[in-house]
């Protein structure tokens, strides 16, 4: 078995003491920031970006990792406690979660949220661990042109296929690729979109971007609707502890909801939205106590939180196998990658198998770590919530403009941020997705490459797009993904007019 | 029923056609191209063409069902945090250094939040960006812009 030795090699990695601190720093911040509304572990990574800079790349990837599971494992203590969710990951949970500690089962709530956490994450971990080197074996054989074809079939998924509205969520990608085509173009050495300022040369900064859009854009937005009522905190009553009923009810839902996460996690579905509320909508046609959907029922909140944590895995199987970010958080992730000049994919399995598989074992250190941190510690993370707004959005947005000076220390730099914050801003108003907009920059300009380089490989032929069996394939997708939800709509609407 | 045209479709459509025709202008400018397949320009005009689609979506889309509906913002606290962004700003352009730059940007967040207490957040954000500074510009050696009283440390 060359994957369990690989495995072995990677754990030997991943428990040396440097890369258990970092798993360790990684899990409490992510923890932290899942906790915290307003923050998440997308723009924590952004904000960590130029801080590690000059750090290991092992241990910071480690780090963002442990940021990104923690992220999950936090987002279900806010939305059980307060009713509004942390991260739109735990949505689903906030709705039996919160009625569960309004009747005083908040403990065995956060319990079975957690304790599923960790269930979840660590089959979906087994998972990635077995299929990664598989669909390496795969990606292998992929040319040029069937790296753009996939990375279309992620832009249509991303943008237009599970958004509430195609039409927001195209725009969203095509505002990414447009902040992408600006710079130097790689190939001839001309500027693009530049206008003459030195500092767009090199590009827009992802860091930039993403603190702009989630840190200074959530920001403007929460003030803008403070007056729209306050949350009430629910202190966690009687036992954290959960009864024999309370597990015999659980562990199901626990595997269903790993079920639903892991493989919708790895498809470029984007994010963690759709298999939690799959995995709520599953538990509630199952459950046999259907009077209590509603009013707090375990099951509600087991499914949910497996299935966000499964997702988090399923999201590097493609992000590693083929460097394709399918949430928010896994396009910065990427940006971390790149930002070391690392390009994942089947050459970094080949080529750094000590980074690869040692990110990989430390999935598993972090699963047990988050366990540990967030059944016993959950008190200490519930004080954060204490925390006043003002003082806690005001340090956000220091650390926001802070990561942008760090990154590139120039006025025209924190314009931008001001100018990508009011963008935020205007699109949650208007509720136009923000991932698409960063995947857009981020994989935009990989895209392009991987076109010219397909058809100056085909010496301009186009045919060599649909010659490729994978590529004619994935582009046959990407059009199916773009139209149905169009063709969906409009049966919809046919039928009700029916009605 | 009687449905009224959705301005703020009609704004965004006119900035996507807008961003299309920039992308279309600088585009035509770009004269190397490569020797075999595509150029330079052919992303430009995939993505200015795309943008022109998004923006006749949107006309369609401000006489039909508009953009979801949305509450009236408050407008005061936007402008409180942008214009602690501003001086920020300057303050770093001008070489007035990272601390006091970014202790307004959190004495103007935290009013635009509600609070009451200029001066003391205003405090606070001196001892927070001090802390910030002394982590990140000494321990990791990141370069933040210094000032007066950065050159004390």
């Amino acid at each position: 078995m060359d994957t369990l030795a690989s495995l072995a090699h990677g754990m030997a990695v991943a428990v040396q003491p440097m890369n258990l601190l970092f798993a360790l720093i990684g899990v409490l911040l992510g923890t932290a920031v899942g906790v915290l509304p307003g923050i998440g572990p997308a723009l924590t990574v952004a904000l960590l970006l130029p801080v590690t800079y000059k750090l290991d790349p092992g241990g910071s990837l480690i780090m963002f990792a442990g940021i990104y599971y923690g992220g999950m494992y936090g987002g279900s203590t806010t939305a059980i406690l307060i009713n509004t969710p942390g991260e739109s990951a735990s949505m689903a949970t906030a709705l039996e979660g919160n009625k569960m500690a309004k009747a005083g089962r908040g403990g065995p709530a956060l319990a079975t949220a957690a304790i599923g956490s960790f269930v979840a994450g660590t089959i979906a971990t087994l998972g990635l661990t077995f299929l990664a080197p598989w669909l390496v074996e795969v990606a292998v054989r992929f040319g040029p042109e069937d790296y753009f074809a996939l990375m279309c079939v992620a832009f249509i998924t991303v943008s237009a296929t599970f958004g509430d509205s195609p039409l927001r969520g195209l725009t969203s990608l095509f505002i990414g690729l447009l902040l992408g085509l600006i710079g130097i173009d790689k190939l001839t050495g001309q500027a693009r979109l530049s206008f003459g300022v030195p500092e767009l040369l090199d590009g827009i900064e992802v860091t930039t971007l993403a603190v702009g859009l989630f840190a200074v854009g959530e920001a403007l937005y929460v003030a803008s609707r403070r007056h729209h009522g306050e949350e009430t905190l629910e202190p966690v009553r009687g036992s954290l502890w959960m009864t024999k009923d309370d597990w015999k009810r659980s562990w199901l839902p626990w595997l269903r909801g790993t079920l639903f996460g892991f493989p919708i996690g790895a498809l470029p579905a984007g994010g963690a939205e759709i298999p939690t509320f799959l995995s709520y909508s599953t538990e509630r046609r199952l459950t046999k106590h259907p009077k209590e959907f509603g009013n707090g029922a375990i099951e509600g909140v087991a499914g949910p939180e497996a299935a966000n944590n499964a997702s988090a895995a399923g999201t590097l199987v493609p992000l590693l196998t083929l460097g394709l970010p399918t949430s928010a958080t896994a396009a910065m992730m990427l940006a971390g990658f790149q930002q070391y000049g690392l390009n994942p994919g089947p050459l970094l399995f080949a080529d750094r198998p000590d980074l690869v598989w040692g990110l990989i074992a430390s999935l598993y250190i972090a699963n047990v770590m988050l366990l540990v941190l967030n059944l016993p510690l959950v008190g200490l993370w519930v004080r954060l919530l204490a925390i006043p707004q003002p003082w806690l959005y005001a340090g956000i947005l220091v650390f926001a403009a802070m990561g942008t000076i760090a990154a590139k220390p120039s006025v025209v730099e924190l314009s931008m941020l001001a100018v990508f914050g009011l963008m935020g801003y205007a699109m949650r108003r208007y509720d136009y997705p923000i991932a698409p907009v960063v995947v857009g920059l981020i994989l935009g300009p990989v895209a392009e490459n991987q076109l010219r380089r397909a058809l100056s490989i085909s010496l301009g032929d186009p045919l060599v797009l649909v010659e490729s069996p994978i590529s004619a394939t994935l582009l046959a997708i990407a059009l199916i993904a773009l139209v149905a939800p169009f063709v969906m709509r409009g049966l919809g609407r046919f039928r009700a007019q029916e009605d | 029923m009687t449905r009224t045209v959705d301005r703020a479709a009609i704004v965004v459509a006119v900035l996507l056609l807008a961003l299309a025709g920039v992308i279309f202008w600088d585009m035509s400018r770009l004269e190397i191209s490569s020797t075999y397949g595509l150029g330079p320009k052919a992303m430009p005009i995939v993505v200015a063409t795309g943008l022109a689609l998004l923006a006749v979506g949107h006309l369609v889309l401000a006489w039909t069902t508009g953009l979801p509906p949305r509450e009236s913002p408050d407008a005061k606290p936007i402008l409180l945090i942008l214009g602690g962004l501003a001086a920020l700003i300057a303050l770093i352009g001008l070489g007035g250094g990272f601390i006091p730059a970014t202790a307004i940007l959190f004495a103007t967040t935290a009013a635009a939040f509600g609070r009451r207490a200029f001066h003391i957040d205003l405090a606070i954000g001196l001892v927070l960006g001090t802390a910030a500074y002394l982590l990140f510009d000494k321990l990791l050696t990141l370069t933040l812009p210094a000032g007066p009283l950065e050159r004390l440390f």
